[in-house]
């Protein structure tokens, strides 16, 4: 179910800090390219905050270090930027109803073999399970971590690249649409998490750059194959 | 600054689209080796890796084969799959290389891309990285002495035997090899370790925080700047003309990537794709010799000074002849320019005396 409209967001309400987990590749370049939009950073990850500091100070400047837990709780956003096989270890943190932006892919050379994710169900289904407290939306993960800066445009550049995002909370859903607006992309809201199956890899969309227009379709003919 | 090729020892489809047979294939990378050396390349490069369409899976064994036949060039693992591998093992077998190369071997330690070795030596993909710091720490210990004492998870202990032969370098070169993972960079610096840099598309400059991430750690960790070397490893091949060596290089870059695409659910390699990388800032070093050269002076630029490049051409080795010309004007064209460049530029900088 493909989601139209600007979003419910009002500009009071509109999320200024984003908190990111894991400090890898995804992870600096979704920070970098938030502080770019705009948006306050932190980071951190499972480890002591300064062990990451030299990282961060040379990868994504300007972004605050700090453990875990305090980057959930200062943040109105959260990118879960970890690698798949490590989901279960999020469980302990509680995110407090907050929005959580899922891009974890899952990649057995790197996961190992992961029977959860090797079902029908998609993976951010899987991870919402195990995430109560969270209200995810899966987002940011059919695009390659340097492209994310690489292709980012302003608003209303014709060609723009769009993004995909699906979850099962409208208002979360629109949150992360004015995310990825400002991030540098036009978002497509393809509605709730059970529509990410179309996201995966192997599918068409993933890693390929589509406009908005592009986007809307592949995603219309990938529901029809893809959701139950 | 050094030039190198990699070789992954690839079976390709050959001019006629036939499959190489792995009898030819090994035949023709020793020539290659051979022909590397006689045109004074610096470094050849030989892959580790264990799945069907490759020959490599025991690259010292190649390697001791081209020490036998060759003078100067040096040889390097590009890369060994350390995780996978008994330090003490592999430290004796790059010993003994060292001691028929007479000191031409360098090891370059890293994931690799593929992960086929974990299952096959019964190893558990979670343990990658601990395995990586441990056998990293051993092999390190290993080099400075020849009877350490020491303990880890995954081996039996050391308790003092010896392990032989001393290879011929007083300090065989341990290299680490990286993509883009910042926390590789870090451990590379901390440890004061050479860096081997792979790029594979988007841009030199991107890397550019990464590298200087991986001389600060290196810096504040007290290394001297001599050790932190950095090299860049990067897709390469070169022809007469600019328009030839794309033409010749693009068909066998779109059959390596579309058989990944195909495990690793990509799309497919696409020719704008190809060109744009090999296009003046783009991380493919493809072109006429005077364009090459140009690239890596560029690329060093850009990576704030580079001591080697290694060209990733085994696509190449599919069609020998295209091959054997490539690395001969690797050898005559390219490498002229940029040692000029290279040393005019280091002239430059130096401090009058
Ligand atoms: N690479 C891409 O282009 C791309 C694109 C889209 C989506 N993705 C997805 O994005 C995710 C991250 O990929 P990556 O390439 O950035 O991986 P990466 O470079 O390996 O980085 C992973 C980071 O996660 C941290 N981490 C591990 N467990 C953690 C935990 N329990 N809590 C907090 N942090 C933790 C790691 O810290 P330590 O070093 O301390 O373990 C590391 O900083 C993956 O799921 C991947 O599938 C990747």
């Amino acid at each position: 179910m493909l989601v139209d409209g600007t979003g419910t967001f009002g500009a009071a309400a509109a999320p200024r800090r984003i908190g990111v987990l894991g400090a890898g590749r995804v992870g600096n370049a979704v920070a970098r390219q938030a502080m770019h939009g705009g948006y306050e950073v932190a980071i951190g990850t499972a480890k002591p905050p300064e062990d990451i500091g030299l990282i961060v100070s040379f990868l994504a400047p300007g972004a605050t270090i700090a453990s875990a837990e305090d980057v959930i709780a200062g943040s109105d956003i959260v990118v879960l930027a970890i690698p798949l096989a490590h989901y279960r270890e999020l469980s302990r943190h509680d995110f407090g109803g907050r929005v959580v932006i899922d891009p974890m892919n899952y990649w057995p050379p790197l996961d190992g073999h992961l029977p959860e994710f090797e079902g029908e169900e998609g993976s951010g289904e899987v991870v919402q399970r195990a995430l109560p407290t969270a209200r995810l939306v899966r987002a940011l993960n059919h695009i390659g971590y340097h492209e994310l800066e690489e292709n980012a445009l302003p608003p209303g550049t014709p060609g723009r690249q769009a993004l995909a995002l699906a979850g099962d909370d409208p208002a979360a859903r629109a949150a992360v649409a004015g995310f990825i607006d400002r991030l540098g992309y036009d978002p497509v809201d393809a509605g709730p998490l059970v529509a990410a199956r179309g996201f995966r890899a192997g599918l068409p969309l993933f890693g390929t750059r589509l406009d908005r227009g592009e986007l809307v379709a592949t995603i219309r003919r990938l529901e029809v194959e893809h959701t139950p | 600054m050094e030039i190198g090729i990699d070789s992954f020892a690839v079976l390709m489809p050959g001019p006629t689209g036939r499959m190489q047979t792995p009898q030819e294939r090994m035949d023709d990378l020793m020539a290659e080796i051979e022909l590397a050396d006689r045109v004074g390349l610096d470094a050849f490069g030989v892959g580790e890796h264990h799945r069907a369409e490759f020959i490599d899976s025991a690259p010292t064994v190649i390697m001791a084969a081209g020490a036998a036949r060759t003078k100067n060039i040096r040889l390097n693992s590009a890369v060994t799959v350390l995780s996978a591998v008994d330090p003490v093992r592999l430290f004796q077998q790059f010993a003994t290389l060292d001691l028929i190369s007479k000191g031409r071997v360098e090891i370059v330690a890293g994931r690799g891309s593929f992960v086929d070795a974990y299952p096959l030596f019964g190893l558990d993909l979670n343990d990658y990285d601990a395995l990586f710091s441990e056998n990293l720490d051993l092999l390190l210990r290993l080099r400075e002495e020849s009877h350490p004492r020491w303990q880890g998870r995954f081996r039996p202990e050391l308790t003092g035997q010896g392990v032989f032969p001393r290879p011929a370098q007083a300090e065989l070169p341990i290299w680490i090899g990286v993509g883009g993972t910042p926390q590789s960079f870090l451990r590379a610096g901390l440890l004061g370790l050479p860096l081997m840099v792979a790029i594979i598309g988007g841009t030199f400059r991107r890397f550019r925080p990464l590298v200087d991430l991986y001389r600060r750690a290196g810096q504040e960790a007290g290394h001297p700047p001599e050790k932190l070397k950095v090299a860049l490893h990067a897709f390469g091949y070169v022809a007469e003309t600019s328009e030839r060596a794309r033409s010749e290089a693009y068909p066998p870059w779109q059959y390596m990537m579309s058989s990944l695409a195909k495990e690793r659910g990509w799309i497919d390699a696409s020719r704008p794709q190809f060109d744009a990388m090999a296009a003046p800032g783009g991380a493919f070093m493809v072109g006429s010799p005077e364009e090459v050269a140009e690239k890596m002076l560029g690329a060093s630029a850009d990576l704030g000074g580079l001591s080697r490049i290694t060209f990733q051409m085994s696509g190449a080795s599919g069609n020998p002849e295209q091959m054997r010309r490539s690395i001969e004007l690797l050898g005559t064209k390219v490498a002229p320019i940029v040692r000029q460049a290279s040393a005019a530029r280091s002239a430059a900088a130096a401090p009058a005396a």
